[in-house]
């Protein structure tokens, strides 16, 4: 099983470290974002790129490019799939899903007795809710999970969608509210 | 809601579509990856580099850059909660205040609102969640990815 944000799986070098702190909102789009990036860091283009190659073919980035914003694009309908899979099997159905085109994510993740069931997510982006909920199907029928137990939270609001910022301890954040000026509202 | 000028008021033209579909990953790790991009596909340095300023500005794409795989670079979770409807805007604008907070959505279920979560490590991803629930009072189930079963090559355009 895999150890869930266990200090020994991090990314240690420095460098690495600032390197991703520069690099995590994406790169200048400049005529050398490379170099600029290297500036920031105070080191060189050179090193730059071998470690981005370093971290591409260790796993660590997982790919480099274009981050698509989905609903810009006209696929509106985002539906955050969840299913009851026995333990035993979870890895197995995982697998089976995670690899079918119209699925763009999928995780195991913990049950939480009493408040929340499910143990397999996967996420389906589709232009229409139709066109998602036949995917869907057609996934169920293509897998054969007829029988396992899952719901389908389509989302609503989008409240918020940036890139993931793995914000250091250096780094400060917003004030926040005080529950006075929460409970105020 | 009024809509600004946008690309989407037209078709994406040949181009448009090639910079958004071809380079969700291998993205050119090169000195001038707008040129070896040109090259690829038929355009000027110039031409690839303005054309993904404009998606990038027009917000047809968040960045160009990593997709970090998760837990490698920092801790992550998936948070999860029942917010009553009249307070969702408020929760979650007090969500969003967090750098940590990357995705934030209301979602059809009793559980409403989901938002992800990420930290240069655990204790400061906990300590955010704990920070949120004695904000609103309200509890924050915690779901962290156990095993991760996609192999994230991009999303695969379909233009109607």
């Amino acid at each position: 099983m895999g150890m869930i944000g266990n200090a020994s799986s991090l990314i240690c070098d420095p460098l690495d470290r600032e390197l991703v702190q520069a690099i995590q909102g994406g790169l200048p789009l400049v005529v050398n974002p490379y170099a600029a990036i290297a500036e920031q860091i105070g080191t060189s283009e050179t090193e730059v790129i071998r470690r981005l190659e370093r971290l591409l073919e260790s796993g660590d980035i997982r790919r480099f490019g274009v981050v698509v914003r989905h609903r810009e694009l006209g696929y509106r309908a985002n539906a955050m799939v969840v299913w009851d899979v026995n333990d035993k099997r979870v890895s197995e159905i995982g697998r089976l899903i995670g690899c079918q085109p119209c699925v763009t994510l999928c995780y195991r993740r913990p049950r939480r007795p009493g408040r929340w069931r499910y143990n397999l997510f996967c996420m389906i982006h589709g232009r229409s809710r139709e066109g998602v909920l036949n995917n869907l199907q057609a996934l169920i029928r293509k897998c054969g999970l007829e029988r396992i137990e899952h719901e389908v939270l389509f989302s609503r609001r989008r409240f918020k969608q940036c890139g993931a910022r793995y914000v250091t301890e250096k780094e400060s954040r917003d004030p926040i509210p005080s529950v006075n000026s929460l409970t105020a509202e | 809601m009024a809509q600004k000028e946008s690309i989407l008021d037209r078709p994406l033209n040949e181009l448009e579509r090639r910079l958004l579909n071809d380079f969700q990953e291998g993205f050119p790790l090169t000195s001038r990856p707008f040129r070896t991009i040109a090259e690829r596909v038929g355009c000027t340095e110039d031409e690839a580099m303005y054309t993904l300023q404009q998606l990038q500005s027009h917000q047809l794409i968040s960045r160009v850059g990593p997709v970090f795989r998760p837990n490698r670079v920092g801790a992550s979770t998936l948070a999860a909660m029942e917010v009553p409807v009249e307070r969702l805007q408020a929760v979650a604008d007090i969500i969003n205040r967090y750098g940590e907070v990357n995705h934030n959505y209301e979602r059809e279920h009793r559980l409403n609102l989901w938002f992800v979560v990420t930290a240069a490590n655990r204790e400061m991803l906990e300590s955010v969640l704990h920070e949120i629930e004695q904000i609103t009072g309200l509890e924050v189930i915690d779901l962290p990815m156990i095993e991760d079963f996609h192999i994230n090559l991009g999303f695969p355009l379909q233009w109607v």
